[in-house]
This record gives structure tokens, sequence and C-alpha cells, in this order.
């Protein structure tokens, strides 16, 4: 197994304690930043390192970092992301209650980074019990003097809250989780102002994911450029994957990237292979908003090159025949899985998760939930098929925020790829509608 | 300034204005449609995507085109900035979409809806959409809720634009009411039941683009093509008293905000003009309010007497016989 950087100890009895973690090595890229680095070097060594953004994106942390508006005697913030809500990624949770220190020590270094002197934790409100853990260890870090003022005598002052918020997965969105910091209803801004402008609370501001931060301890710690020597090309460094569905040994993955799809589905080291011996079907690869890719596509691109676990590699080909890194959520189907009906349960997620503000993805949702729905049960008919290319084509683009072309994207792939179960549906809607029916096969139908 | 070409027109306008605004200095067909989009409300606009446009050439310095449309309610022009609104084949497109997307889950109850022939929505479709849905599933509806005596808030018309919204907080104060819940279930509301009723809570009828918020005192009296708007005028201490009366033979059957070309309000007006000055002898006449050729408004004619004879003391000696043999009505009588 390869190298890992953020999880090392994450199975240390006790390592969730200030003590432990101290021990373990903790906190020293604290030291080593406020003690031997200018703000402006640590910046310097994070773009150094490659780091691509964590939540979804993949924007590089360090060039996110110098876009920072700095108007003199305008208080600055950082802001983790930590309302991670994707079906299918799940990653961050474990990193904040097993870590919590890790998470805490990248946000000291991070804001010291940007001149930020009070930094926020905004946390899916779910996770309450992780918001304990975190504020029990931010208390030690406080009585530890890592927070608060005048941090190990360098005269550098941090105050650090956890938030919860409602529960709501479009405060994953980084406008949104601003206005939702601020109190009010959690409805994503029209951009621009990009955060790093007009922020939180009309003050410049950078929204980082908690993995990203975290990744910023390791990389003080050993340098940028020993961080950018693990990976493959932009995609630097390590990056947990959170596998779930139908595998051997689902779990939470911290890998370097690069490693072959194929390796990380089929090797013991890792995911263990399909469960009940049975064959791949599809593979959601980076979190349920990145389209859906079927076996052939997953372990090869279309040129027929090994497809890696890296930013490009996953996105080659575009979404013809690619698909995204996304967040990490690897969702691996297996031959007995329903495309119509998986969709549908995407489709209802975010039908559900909209926020109302915006006229295509408020009414394009809905709509697509119900004619999926509508094709799951039995009562299609051929032209929804295209209706539901056009409707996502319609959402694609046109809205304030990502959430749209997140629940766009998902249903134009299935329909891209599985285009024949969905026709299987409409064909044999008796038969579909059935309860655990599954499509048999262009083969056996002809 | 900034020079900016729009639809192959070229505008010079102050920096800081939005792509819409330039529009509308020119005016005419070109000015995109706005649904959300109020120039008197601060942070409005974005909401509905109507107004959508493609820029092609982003300013002088930085001459790539944009890579999504862009709503031209918020985006500032920039030197050197070309736009294409409805030369751009992909912005009809889209725009087409969105009329179907705003439409799928609107009741369509024109025909008993008080706002049908002054509603944006209607001439947004109108001029945008197309005239068959593919939509058949249910729609969604929303109960009635009693927010008060003079407003009628209908839910099951909204197309969420935020705009009452916005004047609640910036034109009423106080505010009472915001949206509830989220996604299409999301909706106007005064949580927990509150009434509106502050000074100037009655213009989130007149932003209204669409029947949600209607007038208690005018619902279901007349359709608008039935009614003339008069400009007139009070000494009124809350407001500026500048209105329009909406007549129909003698009654003043409604009072509004005057509105620009663009359906904004000129000057906000208070409850008391709006609800309770309903008779011609509070306000001084000032004349037919202009109305455009294309609005169905136009369709009818003028009819006297309209004028105020308290104010207007030598009518002519028809119109005073015709006054006396049908006195003005009173409203509810």
């Amino acid at each position: 197994m390869g190298r890992k950087l953020l999880t090392e100890h994450i199975n240390v009895e006790g390592i969730d304690t200030f003590e432990v973690y101290r021990k373990h090595g903790g906190y020293r890229s604290v030291e080593k930043a406020l003690k031997t680095m200018t703000p402006d070097e640590v910046v310097e060594e994070v773009k150094k390192s490659g780091l691509r953004g964590r939540g979804g994106a993949g924007f590089p942390t360090g060039l996110k970092w110098s876009f920072l508006a700095k108007p003199e005697g305008v208080p600055r913030h950082l802001v983790c992301n930590a309302d991670e809500s994707e079906p299918g990624t799940f990653k961050d949770r474990q990193l904040m209650s097993k870590l919590p220190h890790l998470l805490i020590e990248g946000m000291i270094t991070s804001s010291y980074a940007l001149g930020a002197n009070t930094s926020y934790i905004y946390i899916r409100g779910e996770l309450l019990y992780v918001l304990r853990i975190l504020e029990k260890a931010i208390s030690e870090a406080y009585a530890n003097g890592f927070l608060g003022k005048n941090i190990l005598g360098s005269g550098y002052d941090l105050d650090l809250h956890v938030h919860p918020g409602g529960g709501a997965y479009i405060c994953g969105e980084e406008t949104a989780l601003l206005e939702s910091l601020e109190g009010k209803r959690g409805n994503p801004r029209n951009k621009p102002p990009f955060p790093a402008v007009q922020g939180l609370y009309a003050r410049p501001t950078v929204v980082n994911n908690v993995e990203s931060i975290a990744a910023v301890v390791p990389i003080i710690n050993d340098g940028g450029d020993e961080y950018a020597k693990l990976g493959v090309g932009k995609s630097t460094g390590t990056k947990l994957f959170s596998a779930c569905g139908h595998l051997n040994k689902p779990g939470i993955y911290e890998i370097e990237l690069g490693v072959p799809v194929e390796e990380f589905i089929y090797s013991d080291e890792y995911c263990g292979g399909i469960w009940k011996g049975r064959e791949l079907k599809a593979v959601v690869a980076g979190g349920s908003s990145v389209p859906i890719l079927p076996k052939e596509l997953i372990l090869k691109t279309a040129a027929g090159e090994d497809r890696l676990m890296t930013y490009e590699s996953l996105s080659d080909g575009g979404f013809v025949t690619g698909t995204m890194l996304g967040s990490g959520g690897f969702i691996a189907m297996d031959e007995t899985t329903c495309i119509v009906r998986n969709t549908w349960s995407f489709s209802r997620f975010y039908h559900h998760e909209s926020c109302g503000q915006c006229s295509p993805c408020r009414e394009g949702t809905g709509w697509m939930e119900k004619v999926l729905h509508r094709l799951e049960h039995g009562h299609g008919h051929m032209e929804d098929i295209d209706l539901l290319v056009s409707v996502a084509k319609q959402i694609e683009g046109n809205t304030i925020c990502p959430l749209g072309e997140a629940a766009a994207w998902p249903v134009a792939a299935a329909v891209r790829h599985f285009r024949d179960e969905f026709e299987w549906h409409v064909t044999h809607a008796k038969e579909a509608a059935r309860p655990g029916a599954v499509y048999p096969g262009k083969a056996v139908l002809a | 300034m900034a020079k900016i070409t729009f639809d192959g027109i070229e505008i010079e306008i102050p920096d800081g204005t939005t792509i819409m605004n330039a529009a509308r200095t020119v005016g005419g067909s070109i000015v995109p449609p706005a649904m959300c989009y109020y120039t008197p409300l601060k942070g409005s606009g974005g909401k509905c995507r109507a107004c959508l446009v493609k820029v092609t050439a982003g300013s002088t310095k930085d001459p790539r085109p944009m890579p999504k449309l862009v709503p031209s309610c918020i985006t500032s022009v920039q030197d050197g900035m070309v736009v294409e609104n409805t030369v751009n084949q992909q912005v009809l497109d889209v725009r087409k979409g969105i009329v179907e997307m705003l439409l799928i889950n609107h009741p369509l109850d024109c025909p008993v809806c008080d706002q049908a022939g002054e509603c944006d929505l209607q001439n947004f479709a109108f001029e945008h959409g197309v005239s068959t849905t593919r939509y058949t599933e249910e729609r969604r509806t929303f109960d009635k809720i009693d927010i008060g005596p003079l407003i009628q808030l209908h839910m099951t018309r909204c197309i969420l634009c935020y705009r009452c919204v916005y004047t609640a907080n910036q034109i009423a104060g106080d505010r009472v009411h915001g949206v509830l819940g989220r996604g299409d279930a999301a909706e106007i509301g005064t949580y927990i039941e509150n009434i509106i009723d502050q000074d100037f809570s009655g213009n989130v009828i007149d932003v209204c683009p669409v029947g949600a918020l209607t007038d208690k005192t005018w619902r279901f009296k007349q359709r608008v093509w039935f009614t003339k708007p008069v400009n007139a005028h009070r000494d009124c201490p809350k407001c500026s008293g500048n209105v329009l009366l909406w007549y129909k033979g003698k009654d003043v059957l409604r009072v509004t905000a005057r509105k620009d070309e663009y359906g904004e309000v000129k000057e906000w007006i208070c409850n008391e003009c709006r609800f309770e000055k309903k008779e011609t002898s509070d306000w001084t006449i000032e004349g037919p309010a202009h109305i455009d050729r294309s609005s169905v408004i136009s369709a009818n004619h003028y009819e006297l007497p309209v004028l105020n004879h308290s104010v207007v003391a030598d009518l002519p000696e028809s119109t005073q016989r015709e006054l006396e043999k049908n006195p003005p009505l009173k409203l509810g009588s």
C-alpha cells in the first residue's frame, strides 16, 4: 500500500486527544509555519505542492489562496467546508471524527497563511457527534496555546469556531455556506463577486474542503516539492476515497493519486473486488453528481488506456466517455443493479435538495424525478427518454450554482450509457416495474 | 464610461451599469426579459434566468468569451464587451427552456387570474415560449394562506422571484414574510400565519410579476383591460401620493403605483392611498396615463366622465347632466 499522509495514525488509540496526537508529530506544521515561515512562504509552499481542492471541483488550492483580496484594515476569513453531504462521499466525517486535531492543525496553518484571525468550520448538521469531538479538540488546542492570542509567542492570534448547519446539501456550495454561516437562508449567491473578494460578512474569504485543509499539514511538514512527488502529473499527493456499493471491502482508502481504477476495485489491498463474486456493471467515481460510467469505460479510457485514479485520467474523454474525480465518493454497482432505479434515486435526492432559488433547477429537478419515477414504475413512454436528456440540458449551465449541473449530469450520463436499459423499461414495462427486476442485457433479449 | 456592443448596437454607458440596463437605454425588442430583476430593489435579480445572454467577448483587456450564459440583470458591463441576445440562437433556445420551466408548475388559470393582461409571465411566455407543453405530471399546488385583510397570497401561481421579499425588507420595513421550504416546495410565507399590514406592504402587489399577490379590494372586480388608468395625485403625508387610478366607468376600482415601461414602480405608495382612497374626490386628476399600444389595456377606449368634477369646475354641460343622472357610485354600495 502506498504512502499515507493524512490517515497514517488514524487507528492509534486516543489519537483524538491532544497529548497522543502531539506525541505522533502533531502540530509540527504550526510550529514550523509560525516560527520559521512568513504567510506568503506558506502559500508558496502550497502552490508548489500542486494540491487541488478535494471538495469536488479540483481547483488548485494555492491558486485559490493567492486570489484572496487583501484590502488594508479589512479582516479576512478562512472557512472550512465540512458540510459533506454528497451521496457516496463520507471521507471528511471519518477524518474529523478520528483525527480532529489534524483538521485544527491545518486550520491554524492555513489561517496563518491567509492572515485570517477568525476562522470557521461549517459542519453538516447531522454530524452533531463530530461537532462535539471537534469542540473538545478545539478547547484542548486553546488550553495548549495553539489557539487564542499570541500563538506560540509568534504574535499571531486565531479564534476557531465550529458552526453546525441545518442539514441542507445546498449549504455545501460555498456561497450558500457563507449565507448560512451569516445566519441567513442557505441560498447560493450570484457570482461575481467571488468569496475571495466578498465572502463571509462581505469580507475576503477562502472556503476549503476538510481534506484540502488537512493536506496542508503534510505539505508544510515535508515541503511542497516532496508532496508534489506523489501522484501523477497535475494530480499530486494522496486522496481519500470513500468506496461504497457492491464491493467486498467498502471503506475509506487513502491512496496515492495514480492507482489504476482496476487495481482499486479488484486488488485485495483496496476494495477486494465485487461482492458475492458478481460482475461489475457501472461505477460512479466521484460522488453522486458526476456522470456514471459502465464497466468498460471506467476500467479503460475510450482510447484503450488504463484509467487511473487521477483528476485527468477520470475526466479523459470529456463527458462523452469520461467522468470526474469529484469528491472521491466511489460507488460501485454490480450486475443486479437497475440503472433506472438508481438514477431515479439520485434524482430524487437533487429534487429534495434544490434550494428553489433559480427556476431551471427548482422546476427541472422535480420534473426529471417524476419522469424517472414513471419510467421505473412501468408507466413510461419512449419520448420520456429524450425528454430526460432535454430537461437535463435545459438545466445544465443555466443555474446560479453547480447543483443544477450536479442534478443534470447523472441523468444525462445514465441515458447516454444505458439507453437500452431505459428502453427496456418502456418495452417491458410490467416486468421492469417488479421489485428487484434487473435488465437482462442486450444479448439475452436478442 | 464603457463601450459595449449589444446585438450589434454600440452603447456607451457608465462603468458598473448592468448589461440589462445598458440594453434598456436603447429600448425596444432587444431588451432581455426580466422576471425577477427589479431596479429599485437592492439584491434582486439572477434568479429566474430569463435574461441570460451570451457574452462573446468579455472586455478589451480580456476578449475571451464567457463560458456560460450570464444573467444580464446582474452582470456589469466591461469596456469592449460584446453581448448577444436576440441574435444568438443558444440564448433563444435557453429562454424557451426557461419559459417551459416556469410554466410547468404554474396553474395557467389566466382566465380567472386578476393579473391577466398585465402579467409579466404571460408576456414572457407569449414572446418566448412554445404553445405546447411536454409536462404531463401533476402540477404543484398550495393551499391559500391568509396574510391579512388587504393582500391575497396565492402561492400556486408564484414563480419565486423574491421581489416581494426584497420589497418587504427594503420598503415596508419590519419584515414578516420570507421564503419557507426549499426546492419546488419553497413558498412565500409569513411564519407563522402573521398578517402583513405595514404601511408600505401593499407594494408587494405591484412588484409581483404574476398573480400570486393580489389586492383583496380589487380581486375579481374587473378584468384589467376593461379598466382605464388615469394619473392622479393627492397630498399624502406618508408617500409621494402619485398614483394610477384604474377606472371602470366612474368607479375607481383600483389604485396602484405608477410604473415605467419595464413594469417597475417609479414611486412607492402607501397602503392608505392604495386601499382606502377609492373615491374620485380623494384625488387630483392629472389625465389619462400612457398605455403602450401593444398592451391589451389599450384595446379599450376611455369613457367619460372620468374627470373629477370637484377639481375641474367648468365641465361641459352635457357632462354635468350625465353626472347628475349617474352619480359616481361609492365603492361597496
